[in-house]
């Protein structure tokens, strides 16, 4: 077992980004004409990146899957984005939020990484409101902040529940001018299905041509995934159709260590699962936790009843309510973070007392808040406070505003009133703070190979803050990789051209047709989808929200016959040169079916619980914490990064070791 | 329920083309409208036949990937929804559904109910971006405060999805209404007004290439439109061109 070198600079914290920018290699404007780069991904991180290298210089490759680069799934991220301005005057700092993500992610991600995702996050703003990105802004004319979740400030920067979508649009748009200037090619309808790896560097890609199934040889002199995260490797997530992790499991196999893949958020607010039927789970933003109350019932018999439609939650008395996070964790209530939150939640369902068809559901009730907002505005108003009716309507009407698109996108798939009934909820798989593991450049173990955004693992640790996936994506691509990349690009200035006839790209386009060609002639009996969905099974079930060392072992054992049974009865319709969404899938599908094994693997490897990664044998056994998850930093307070030998049952283990020289490492308490 | 559907199926897109019959059976109403069609794929391809091609991603309303012209209306017959929220709770059992794809000249079939929508990033390319490099030295996000009505109608504009229905619906095939978002958008800050001649101009021309045909105020698009994105952003575009052809 080797230890990894982090490449982190010394100095103290405060100082070591801007030592590192004034110490690292440039590349002249000149020289950078003579430069390509590839970015594959066109979400928040691949999209500002490409953007940000083509405005420096660089020849950028652009690749998406979609029909657009607007269409990357960060646009789906709605609550916000945190960035440390402290426009409230309540006290934040760089430090703070640096703090609070350390804190957050349960002490297992690179302090200095985190610090300096803190110190550029004020750019951010700064840049997007430069870009047009319309922020919610308060009647002064300046820009409005609300709360999320493990936090004590008011830092998170937003525009209504659709704040990915207007960042992403910002970067889309740098994209476009650079796109009308000839700097950024783009290739949408493409999918990365290898790296090309010449005398150990990254130096391009194989891609498919989604549309006419034609497969492309693309050269340059670095290679950057802005790729996404991997969670859709439970079938059912929160994340979009499309969204996989093939891109990062290429370049696994081309020899990037894959760091925590088992560090998985489950998110507490979803809509439930309705029916074998589903294809996705619809998230619910964090910020309705400020407002909403959790709760189940407190009897077994008030539960049946539900079940059975013969009861109404409206018609349980208060006392007959489990407002569990209130009675549980007494100082954050419904706030307590989301793993806390989803673990609390499974929990109580499998109790017995979920509250659905299924056993699978919690209420989120906004009577008390409708109340409270009601009487308010009965008061400035000077109306009768204790007509109810009208403090019902009068309190619905503030609810409306502050969650109105929430709630019609409930009733939308529910259809089931939220400002009547309690709105039900499950936690589901939404984000992956594992990945392609990358150093303080955000380089791979692959020289020349660059892995930003949620594709690699550096930031959130084990359990990832609201609002903070966003403001990682366009650090990365924004501040981060332009800077890093340009002291590795700097030997190559006299490189060349690329070439794409060597046996290496050769190799590598023979091993993607091969794959194709095998899928195309399988001639099984069943779908992708029937696959993908026991996958998914498995890992929901096994390695889910609470493992064992029973279940991962099983599991592991279950996905590789699974993936047996795949290679040899997937059908696969249709030929590979024509557009063909079923091969697109097929090939996703096998790369998830091998990453759910290492996945098991590091859960099983890593014996104590932290953040996301709950493991039922390593809990508090008394004392006031009895019960909630326990850490064990002597023996885990490492990085996991796993080497491609092969099978994932065959990967190598390799350390980083973290260090806590700012922070000291504590329980998280949120009793 | 069971249900009819006739769909539209294309080999690719020099192939002409024709409507086909299917049959599906004991659909429920929770499903939405894509996972309907999930369940006829999995029917064609476990019966050996090949699966209806149609574009989707984030299959919850914001993406713009989805698409679909349902019973003759763009995103079918619920309003402010995309195709993937529509949930099949708005049909009864024995009805025929006719799905078609996005029919416009700029909108070339790929494939079935697949289209070509590259068109909507050239107008893009063409101005639909501020020129501010990434340099970390911007000013401060306050400096410039922006009166908080021009802020939530640039918002509003801004919620576009790019999906299309807009021009689908429009018996011209016009896209102003796209093209309008974006320009309202960057009109009604301060930091779009520097470029604003330009951008109109640019964009609108590109428009006017790519073969999408002229407004004549039916309003269609603005009913279409899952994000209600108003009409009032055309008058607002209207004028900025106006303006910029005067200076022009």
């Amino acid at each position: 077992m080797a230890t990894l070198d982090s490449k982190t600079p010394k100095g103290p914290i405060a100082d070591k980004w801007t030592n590192h920018k004034n110490k690292i290699n440039l590349v002249n404007p000149a020289n950078k004409r003579l430069i390509d780069v590839i970015v594959v991904g066109t979400g928040l991180a691949g999209g500002s990146a490409a953007a940000t290298l083509a405005e420096l210089g660089y020849n950028v490759k652009a690749f998406c899957f979609q029909d657009s680069p607007r269409r990357a799934h960060s646009i789906a991220a709605q609550g916000g984005i945190n960035a440390a301005k402290n426009y409230q005057g309540d006290g934040d700092s760089t430090y703070r939020l640096f703090y609070d993500t350390v804190k957050g992610g349960d002490y297992r991600s690179r302090e200095a990484n985190v610090y300096r995702l803190a110190e550029v996050s004020a750019n951010i703003i700064d840049q997007c409101v430069a870009q047009g990105v319309p922020f919610a802004r308060d009647y002064g004319g300046l820009l409005d902040n609300r709360s999320f979740g493990g936090v004590l400030v008011s830092r998170t920067f937003y525009a209504k529940g659709q704040t990915g979508q207007q960042l992403l649009l910002g970067a889309y748009s740098a994209m476009n001018r650079q796109i009308g200037r000839g700097k950024i090619k783009m290739y949408n309808r493409h999918e990365m299905l290898d790296v090309v790896v010449v005398d150990g560097k990254a130096r391009g890609i194989i891609a498919r041509n989604l549309v006419t199934g034609e497969i492309e040889r693309h050269s340059a002199h670095a290679v950057v995934l802005g790729t996404g995260g991997y969670g859709n490797v439970f079938f059912l997530s929160t994340n979009a159709m499309g969204s996989n992790v093939t891109a990062a499991w290429k370049a696994h196999k081309k020899g990037a260590y894959f760091a925590n893949p088992c560090y998985t958020q489950i998110h507490p607010t979803c809509i439930p699962v309705s029916g074998d039927h589903q294809s996705k789970l619809t998230l619910m933003s964090e910020s309705l936790r400020n407002d909403g109350r959790i709760w189940v019932p407190k009897k077994m018999e008030d539960v049946k009843a539900i079940r059975e439609g013969n009861l109404k939650p409206t018609q349980i008395a208060e006392e007959d309510r489990d407002y569990y996070l209130e009675r549980r964790y007494p100082a954050f209530g419904n706030l307590v973070p989301r793993d806390v939150a989803s673990r609390a939640a499974k929990e109580r369902c499998d109790a017995g007392f979920g509250v659905n068809a299924t056993g699978e559901a919690v209420y989120l009730d906004f009577a008390s808040a409708i109340q409270r907002y009601g009487k308010e505005q009965a008061t400035i108003k000077g109306l009768n406070v204790n007509d109810a009716a009208l403090v019902k309507k009068l309190g619905q009407e503030v609810v409306k505003n502050k969650y109105g698109n929430l709630f019609q996108m409930y009733e939308k798939i529910v259809d089931e009133d939220p400002y009547e009934t309690p709105m039900m909820i499950y936690p589901a798989v939404h984000y992956t703070m594992g990945g392609v593991w990358v150093d303080y450049n955000l380089m791979t173990t692959v020289p020349g190979l660059y892995a930003i955004g949620e594709a690699n693992f550096s930031d959130h640790g084990a359990n990832r803050l609201g609002a903070s996936a966003l403001m990682q994506g366009l650090a990365d691509g924004y501040f981060v990789l332009p800077y890093t990349i340009g002291d590795y690009l700097a030997d190559d200035i006299r490189t060349g051209p690329i070439s794409t006839e060597t046996p290496e790209f050769d190799e590598a386009e023979k091993n993607v047709r091969a794959t194709i060609d095998k899928f195309v002639n399988n001639n099984g009996t069943k779908s992708v989808d029937y696959f993908h969905k026991r996958l998914g099974k498995i890992m929901w079930n096994k390695v889910g929200m609470s493992r064992n060392e029973q279940g991962l072992k099983e599991a592991i054992e279950e996905i590789s016959a699974l993936r047996a049974e795949f290679y040899s009865d997937v059908r696969v319709p249709g030929g590979a040169n024509e557009y063909n969404e079923e091969l697109a899938k097929a090939g996703r599908v096998a790369d998830f079916l091998e990453l759910g094994e290492l996945f098991a693997k590091d859960a099983l490897n890593r014996t104590e619980s932290c953040g996301g990664h709950f493991r039922e044998e390593s809990v508090e056994l008394d004392g006031p914490q009895k019960g909630e998850a326990l850490r064990n930093d002597k023996e885990f307070a490492y990085v996991s990064a796993w080497e491609y030998k092969g099978e994932p049952k065959d990967a190598v283990l390799h350390k980083e070791e973290l260090e806590f020289n700012d922070i000291e490492l504590k329980q998280r308490s949120y009793k | 329920m069971n249900l009819t559907l006739k769909i539209w199926r294309q080999k690719n897109a020099s192939d002409k083309g024709k409507m086909v019959d299917y049959k599906i059976n004991d659909v429920s109403p929770d499903m939405s409208f894509l996972e309907m069609l999930d369940v006829l794929n999995t029917q064609l391809i476990e019966s050996g036949d090949e699966p209806v091609a149609f574009d989707h991603d984030c299959r919850e309303g914001i993406c713009g990937m989805c698409s679909l012209y349902i019973n003759g209306e763009a995103h079918g017959p619920d309003r402010g929804v995309t195709t993937c929220q529509l949930h099949m709770r708005k049909f009864k059992d024995g009805d025929t559904i006719y799905i078609e794809p996005f029919r416009a000249k700029a909108f070339p079939v790929i494939k079935d109910l697949v289209v070509d929508r590259s068109s909507f990033d050239r107008i893009q390319h063409a101005g639909g971006f501020i020129s501010v490099n990434t340099s970390g030295n911007t000013q401060d996000a306050n400096a410039i405060p922006i009166n908080k009505e021009n802020a939530d109608k640039a918002f509003d504009a801004a919620t576009c999805i790019g999906c299309g229905a807009c021009v689908a619906t429009c018996k011209n095939s016009s896209a102003m209404l796209y093209v309008s978002a974006k320009v309202s958008q960057f009109a009604l800050l301060p930091q779009g007004q520097v470029e604003a001649t330009d951008r109109v101009l640019n964009m609108v021309k590109q428009m006017d290439e790519e073969g999408f045909g002229n407004c004549t105020n039916t309003g269609a698009c603005e009913v279409e439109c899952p994000k209600g994105i108003s009409l009032e952003n055309i008058a607002r575009m209207n004028t900025e061109f106006l303006k910029a052809s005067l200076k022009g």
